[in-house]
């Protein structure tokens, strides 16, 4: 089995309401391995997507611990965080995902700048893999030139530039069609298998988890199932 | 530290030039306003030299004045006994009379100039640069020299002949003077100056019924170069205890009890001030606006690893490239205009002055953006993410 990239043990994120503290994940583990693309499904209100704000550093856990590469996300203050999101962790978002000022390439480009990375190597690298996702043709389009579909692309692009332990996807598919959708999750599980990264996806939609190669079920801020077997994946995502 | 400067000035510029147009119109109303604060400054700096010019260009450290005129040179009455007094005190290097009035060029086609008369001994302190002509022929010679402001406007050259009217009792007496000098710089009160010997001045000036029979010329005040300049408080003391009955102020007290002059100043600084905090208040809205349109974007920024820092300053870095590029219009626009201007108009671009107005205009575009900048640092991604 390939190594360890995100670790997660016994996570606890609670919120004070008027009504008192709420758990919105309550004591979830899991280990995602380098290569591997896994979904975190469940029903609006499960707490996926706080799970997932949590994993991209950008929530800290009530307890719990989060490791990325053996570093402790519960235990960093703010600037190491944002130092971590940086270097560690590619990110796609549901939708405005990417900066409307700077064209495909440059948004590409960007993860490497701030890096300090964007050599002529970066540079080549980020033409290719765009071109990679078939958008040779929109190198120097704005996002407002692009469709969704081709936004969403560009994104993926970004999230995998340069070179993350963990790309994490909130919803990638949510404001595209599903012919669209299917080809968007079809290219982020391939780079992630190439890239060996470890790929974390919410969604709703199950239909998607076709091309992962694990499902996490949450319910109630609780991992309440988990779908490893391609059969077991399939029948989920053909909604049997 | 130099990374996070080119990642901010690389995102500052990219935004800046793929909306060009949106952030060219915010240049544009910077451009207004620091035409309109350029024109205020010039205008003060105008109206200031019409007032202040003459004295503020005399080769003199003090002005002795009648004792209680309050530093009012109109007020004040010296006389040729106090000259005196006050070029024996120690320390004193030369002081020359100035004898002040007003009166009228008649130019071609009925037209008359109004200027500043003023009587001065030929190479006393008193007495102006001449860059062109000649000094006084004696102290009777009915002879001139003309500010280059009055040459500009009655198109009278060196050598010329000009007639002048004074009213003295009930009268208009017309007097000929030959220019024989050309000066500059040397406004008094608003008009352009004529200067004269100061017998000549005495019967040629606008004179009472009392007076048309006085042939000793008044002295308003005298100016008084020192030997040593930073001697000067020194040499002033000696004059108030040598000299009876008059009062010593320096150059800056002169200029600052001109009748009138602080409170036009201050006015037409207010006015400038005005001007830039609607400029500040202009450049702070838009940006805010601005910002928050942006809060996903730059959520998004964040949420990617940007720095505070490097979302700040490429906040920053806009406003100065907008606010620089709109104070460079304003500046070349206000060059423009200022070809057009006629000489009766009183706009003076100082250097300095200009120089001041830009720095302060440059300075708005952050002070006016500083909400707006502490707005984006302190975007939260997670929030500004839920909001996309």
């Amino acid at each position: 089995m390939s190594e360890i990239a995100l670790e997660v043990h016994d996570v606890v994120k609670s919120f004070h309401t008027d009504s008192g503290n709420i758990n919105a994940v309550d004591g979830v583990s899991f280990q995602v391995h380098s290569g591997e693309f896994v979904a975190l499904v469940g029903p609006s209100g499960s707490g996926k997507t706080t799970m997932l704000s949590m994993l991209a550093a950008l929530l800290q856990p009530t307890s719990g611990k989060i490791l990325i590469d053996d570093h402790d996300l519960a235990t960093m203050n703010e600037s190491q965080r944002v130092a971590l999101r940086r270097q560690k962790i590619g990110f796609t978002f549901q939708a405005n995902n990417l900066i409307p000022f700077l064209t495909a390439l440059e948004n590409v480009e960007l993860m490497l700048r701030l890096n300090n990375k964007l050599d002529k190597g970066g540079r080549q690298r980020s033409r290719e893999l765009l071109t990679r996702l078939g958008l040779e043709q929109r190198l120097s389009n704005l996002p407002g030139q692009m469709s969704g579909g081709q936004q969403q692309r560009v994104a993926i692009a970004r999230a995998l530039i340069h070179s993350p332990t963990v790309v994490l996807a909130d919803e990638p598919t949510a404001s595209l069609d599903t012919e669209r959708a299917f080809q968007v999750v079809e290219t982020f599980a391939a780079l992630i298998h190439e890239n060996r990264r470890a790929g974390i996806m919410v969604t709703h939609d199950l239909r998607m988890c076709r091309h992962v190669d694990r499902v996490l079920q949450m319910r109630d801020g609780k991992l309440v199932k988990t779908y490893e077997t391609r059969t077991e994946i399939d029948a989920l995502a053909r909604g049997e | 530290m130099f990374s996070t400067l080119f990642l901010a000035l690389y995102l500052a510029v990219k935004e800046t030039w793929r909306n060009a147009g949106r952030f060219f119109l915010v240049s544009l109303v910077i451009a207004l306003i620091a035409l309109l604060v350029l024109f205020i400054a010039a205008l003060g700096e105008g109206l200031g030299n019409g007032n202040r010019q003459y004295i503020a260009n005399l080769d003199a450290q003090l002005i002795v004045f009648l004792e209680k005129s309050d530093y009012n040179i109109s007020a004040s009455r010296l006389n040729d006994v106090k000259l005196r007094a006050i070029r024996r005190v120690d320390g004193v290097d030369a002081a020359g009379p100035i004898h002040t009035s007003t009166t009228a060029i008649l130019l071609p086609n009925d037209k008359v100039l109004k200027v500043s008369f003023l009587g001065v001994e030929a190479d006393t302190p008193g007495f102006p640069r001449i860059l062109q002509g000649r000094s006084f022929f004696s102290s009777t010679a009915d002879e001139a020299i003309i500010d280059r402001n009055v040459a500009l406007r009655s198109n009278i050259k060196v050598g010329d002949e000009i007639t002048i009217r004074s009213s003295q009792g009930v009268k208009d007496k017309f007097f000929i003077l030959t220019v024989v000098g050309l000066t500059e710089g040397q406004s008094y009160f608003f008009q352009p100056t004529i200067f004269v010997p100061p017998a000549t001045w005495e019967s040629d000036r606008p004179k009472a019924d009392a007076e048309i029979n006085n042939t000793v010329p008044s002295i308003n005040i005298v100016a008084v170069r020192v030997k040593n300049p930073t001697d000067a408080k020194i040499v002033k003391q000696a004059i108030l205890d040598h000299v009876e009955n008059v009062e010593v102020a320096d150059i800056p007290t002169t200029i600052n009890n001109i009748p009138g002059y602080s409170a036009q100043q201050g006015t037409v600084q207010t006015q400038a001030v005005f001007t830039l905090l609607i400029g500040v208040l202009v450049i702070g809205g838009f940006f805010q606006i601005q910002v928050l349109q942006k809060v996903p974007q730059i959520g998004v920024l964040k949420a990617i690893g940007s720095t505070n820092a490097t979302v700040g300053l490429a906040a920053v870095l806009q406003i100065i490239l907008v606010t620089s590029l709109g104070v460079a219009i304003g500046g070349g626009l206000t060059f423009v205009f200022s070809l057009f201007f006629p000489p009766t108009i009183p706009l003076v671009f100082n250097g300095q002055a200009s120089a001041f107005a830009i720095l302060v205009l440059l300075a708005i575009g952050p002070v006016g953006g500083l909400i707006s900048v502490f707005y984006a640092v302190r975007i939260e991604p997670l929030k500004a993410l839920r909001l996309s």
